[in-house]
């Protein structure tokens, strides 16, 4: 394999503390190396900013309900023009919910090397596989969601800590899945028959649990696993007006508990899209900012993380596990509703929404997040994500780090919007003058997320030994000062390296690299009742075989990185 | 002891059973008995099997008799007419696996062809009304766990799905519904008297191309407003009953078929169906299904969705996704001379199509890949036979709910004889020399 020497660069890399010092970074045999010899090719990076390849924790990027997504809204087509095939690169279109070549393509050249799937439904995993099989370049990982399935639900009606870890072995294992999702927890579940659960004390019908059981609950099951990562929750009550008192409830929960795993992470609560439970309020007409309070109390507890989910003031596409949620979203906007409940599982709904900054609400939506992340003092738990694609489309992180760099480009929006005042006086964004530096950035996307994702020992910084993932952009940190320098050469990477790999050279897509699925595969004890329960279940109540459930042929996954654990201690 | 597989895949039919056991001799090459499939399934798995199979690529002379060819020849014919042509058309898709499809699509990205499925001719007007008003919709085991109210509307799964009512609908106890049948309410919606229609709680004997004004009844009905004393040639008594079981019931599952996507109203037909459903919605919960034809036709729809955004009736030739049905579809295509070369997988146009458009297809350069023989291979210039996907060779497949399956393979297929997939790599090597790539 080549050797490479990036020569001169400002380098950002938070994990060793270097804050733009121009150094060389030197990759050889698809890693970060001390040294490389005379022959090793060398990459001119003076007057540009180099980092390691970003890391995304929180993504729908592929899977059943992105499709259902691309196939519902063909005129999300004419959002963006498509990109014709050349050299190495397939055909590729859309917008906020772009096909999987696009969305491959476009990470790369903001210089992500890694993306994680954020809700993989179980009984659709070998979808979501065949998803992230077609997207090219990027490692990516998917989350089994757990927080609404019937054995879960079961087995922590009953306290049964032992068993639910075992089951969430045995599906990460089946589904090939990377870690514990649990989406509003108990309320997928209740909206089955159409109902809800809104607060962490709201029981389940039928299975007579409560939300918050099952996420302490979970995070138990995690924690004796010893996974990667934590336990990620999208709490109750998402998108509601007075919601933030859900999500301080839902954070409190994780209080007293310490990890326990070998992958160096700190957290046992990762609380996913925290703009959209950071609200005030008792209707839309009071609707009001309450990110202070959430990052006042996440800036307390050591032992959570959140990413943001800042929204961009897109026409975009808006789908979760959270079914409830989605149809309460078509009755306020009156657009098309699509929903799919999950046998035992899950369900999900997607509806478009046009984030408008006519619309005093979309305002203070895009005010929060970034004042959470304004006011956060530790990057390294605040993560960035817009929850692609229902805040806004990924592709527009670049242009959150410029609103995050830079309080004239906060200013222009704020100039733009019809009731500035109102999302001025409801929010305390425009009193923060604070702008973010590209070491805070370097936490925010790729440092910090590769430690809560337990894979600091692969990605997030440049250390050497790490994967040769580095990204080089066309920014010069001493000289840059317009504010739309910062989104342009963060949106178009200089060079690229995947594991070592040369994928972007001189701004151009070379290589499709070779991704990998990453997958965690934990050996337990054998458990007699999981094992019956699950004949039980595939006898009678899934209408797959327990046998076609598996992920297992070759096609899905054809270049696995396995995690193994052994958790039988 | 018998040489038993288990957890066999069925494929034929959007049911997708996946509980078939297939018996085959002690040496694993014949497959003897099929357990447990409807008619047709057993019947197809079993087709593999027959003695007149044919067996190796063949082009058809000009006075109509056949040449054997080898699969090189094939592959090599194949890349020639579809480089050489200015619009492909390439149909079909429905019957074979998804890792084909993906082949597929690659070389109509080379090519510049229109990749059409058979949602053409069958579902695509829902995915039309789809794309107008959304669906929420459920997996079968959903509906088998809660629905007590279940609702046909133009199809007949006696016949068409024979296993779906066993499987899913009306008889399996699930979780919720533990009294089998007895737990739910069967509606038929079919202005025929029908074998589903004969099982039901309630049939509405709607007059045929009716559905519309039925559907809109049913709205009005579920707001307690007035209706005219008969809609669409039901009573309205039986209207407001009809509406009152719905909203009384726990979890409303609607099924809904070819009667409605391919009558009167088509596309707006599903739109009030849809909109009837997010109306109940309000009242309990309900969701709604189409049932899918082909096997894998749920699946085409799928990897056209995440490769080009679309699901049927795309047009690459510009060397970026167009889709307008009516415009990009295969039988408007066909008419309007629009196409100088059809490439057929995995479907039967030849069958299904109008005589018209099938009589273009026999004028044009033409290849057909089916295991069978088909009124579609007997009109195309080559044929090419390949391996039963689900029998001879696995691949995974969408189920009409869009859960995917990987379907099993039972026996090898007989010596010599390509998968789908592998043929199309050898066009798309072809495809790349003739290109220079």
């Amino acid at each position: 394999m080549a050797e490479y020497l990036i020569k001169n660069g400002f380098v950002f890399d938070p994990v060793q503390g270097i804050n733009g010092d121009t150094k060389d970074i030197a990759i050889k045999d698809g890693k970060i190396v001390e040294s490389v010899g005379s022959g090793a090719k060398e990459i001119d990076a003076a007057g540009k900013t180099v980092m390691a390849g970003g890391v995304d924790i929180h993504a729908h990027v592929a899977g059943p309900k992105v499709n259902v997504g691309r196939i519902f809204r063909p005129e999300d087509k004419n959002l963006a023009p498509w990109d014709v095939a050349r050299g190495v690169r397939r055909m590729a279109g859309g917008f906020s919910i772009p096909t999987t070549y696009r969305t491959g393509y476009k990470y790369a050249e903001m210089g992500y090397t890694t993306v994680m799937e954020a809700a993989m439904p179980p009984f659709f995993a070998k979808h979501v596989h065949e998803e992230m099989r077609d997207t090219p370049i990027v490692d990516q990982g998917a989350y089994p969601v757990f927080g609404n399935n019937w054995f879960v639900l079961e087995y922590l009606k009953d306290k049964e800590i032992e068993n639910t870890a075992a089951y969430i072995a045995w599906l990460l294992r089946m589904t090939r899945g990377f870690a514990v999702k649990n989406v509003n927890p108990g309320g997928t579940e209740a909206w089955g028959w159409g109902l809800n659960c809104t607060t962490i004390n709201d029981p389940v019908p039928y299975f007579d649990i409560t939300p918050a059981e099952i996420v302490t609950g979970l995070i138990e099951a995690n924690e004796y696993l010893g996974l990667p990562h934590c336990m990620h929750v999208h709490g109750n009550n998402l998108g509601n007006p007075g919601n933030y008192e859900t999500t301080l409830d839902t954070l409190k929960l994780a209080e007293g508990y310490k990890a326990k795993n070998n992958f160096g992470r700190e957290q046992v609560l990762h609380h996913t899209h925290i703009q959209f439970h950071s609200y005030g309020g008792t209707g839309w007409g009071s609707f009001e900012s309450k990110g202070q309070e959430i990052a006042d109390y996440v800036n307390s507890q050591q032992n959570i993380s959140c990413d943001i989910g800042f929204v961009t003031l897109d026409e975009t596409t808006t789908m979760t596990a959270d079914g409830p949620f989605e149809h309460h979203l078509c009755e306020l906007n009156h657009l098309k509703w699509a929903n799919v409940d999950v046998e035992i599982e899950t369900g999900s709904g997607v509806v478009p929404y046009v984030y408008s900054p006519d619309i005093f609400v979309c305002g203070i939506q895009w005010a929060i997040g970034l004042e959470i992340a304004l006011l956060a003092n530790d990057h390294m738990r605040f993560h960035m994500t817009t929850d692609h694609p229902n805040a806004g489309p990924f592709t527009r992180y670049p242009r959150v780090m410029k609103w995050l760099m830079s309080a004239q480009a906060r200013d222009e929006i704020y100039a733009g919007m019809k009731h500035e005042d109102k999302v001025r006086d409801r929010t305390t964004l425009g009193s923060i003058d604070r702008e973010l530096t590209l070491y805070e950035i370097a936490q925010m996307t790729r440092a910090g997320p590769a430690q809560t994702l337990g894979l600091s020992h692969m990605y997030g910084s440049l250390a050497p030994g790490l994967d040769g993932d580095v990204a080089v952009y066309d920014y010069n940190p001493e000289t840059a000062s317009d504010p739309e320098l910062i989104e342009s050469a963060f949106s178009n990477a200089a060079y690229l390296f995947k594991q070592g790999e040369l994928i972007i050279n001189e701004g151009e897509i070379v290589s499709n690299g070779n991704k990998r699925t990453l997958w965690v595969d934990v050996k337990t004890n054998e458990n007699a009742q999981l094992q019956r329960d699950i004949t039980l279940k595939f006898n009678k109540f899934y209408t797959v075989t327990e046998k076609n459930y598996e992920v297992y042929a070759h096609h899905y996954v054809p270049n696995p990185y396995v995690i193994e654990i052994d958790a039988t201690q | 002891m018998a040489n038993i597989v288990s957890d066999v895949i069925c494929p034929f039919c959007g049911t997708l059973c996946d509980d078939i056991e297939v018996e085959l001799s002690d040496d694993g090459k014949k497959i003897l008995e099929v357990y447990h499939a409807c008619a047709i399934g057993a019947e197809k798995i079993l087709h593999s099997q027959a003695d007149d199979r044919i067996t190796r690529p063949r082009m058809q002379q000009d006075d109509g008799t056949w040449n054997d060819v080898s699969y090189d020849e094939a592959a090599k014919y194949t890349a020639q007419i579809l480089c050489d042509a200015k619009k492909p058309l390439m149909y079909g898709w429905s019957s074979t696996s998804c890792e084909a499809q993906s082949v597929g699509h690659e070389i109509a990205e080379a090519v510049g062809g229109i990749v059409d499925n058979t949602a053409t001719v069958c579902h695509g007007p829902s995915l039309i009304a789809v794309q107008d008003v959304g669906l929420p919709t459920c997996t079968l085991g959903e509906a088998m766990n809660r629905a007590d109210r279940v609702v046909f509307w133009g199809c007949n799964p006696a016949h068409a799905h024979p296993r779906h009512m066993s499987r899913y609908s009306i008889y399996p106890r699930g979780f919720f519904t533990g009294k089998g049948s007895k737990s739910r309410k069967v509606v038929v919606i079919d202005p025929r008297v029908t074998d589903t229609a004969s099982l039901a709680d309630a049939h509405l004997q709607v007059e045929q191309g009716r559905d519309y004004e039925l559907l809109s009844a049913l709205r009005v009905a579920f707001r307690n407003e007035k209706l005219p004393d008969v809609v669409a040639g039901i009573p309205k008594a039986r209207i407001y009953e009809a509406a009152e079981l719905l909203k009384s019931g726990r979890f409303v599952i609607i099924y809904f078929g070819m009667g409605v996507t391919q009558s009167l109203g088509k596309n707006h037909n599903i739109d009030i169906a849809i909109a009837v459903t997010r109306d109940l919605n309000d009242f309990t919960k309900a969701s709604i299904m189409p049932m899918r034809g082909h096997y894998n036709v749920t699946g085409s729809g799928e990897v056209l969705g995440w490769e080009f955004g679309f699901p049927f009736s795309v047009d690459l030739s510009r060397g970026f996704a167009r889709y307008n049905p009516g415009e990009t579809s295969s039988n408007e295509l066909l008419v309007r001379d629009e196409v100088d070369a059809a490439f057929v997988i995995g479907s039967d146009p030849g069958a299904h199509f109008p005589i018209s458009s099938v009589q273009k297809i026999a004028k044009l350069p033409s290849v057909a890949i089916d295991p069978h023989l088909t009124p579609t291979t007997a009109v195309c210039k080559l044929h090419v036979p390949v391996a039963f996907v689900g029998v001879e060779v696995g691949g995974c497949a969408y189920r009409m709910d869009n859960v995917p399956i990987e379907c099993r393979k039972i026996v090898d297929p007989p010596e010599g004889v390509l998968t789908d997939q592998e043929f199309l790599e050898k066009v798309l090597a072809e495809v790349r020399k003739y290109k220079g790539v």
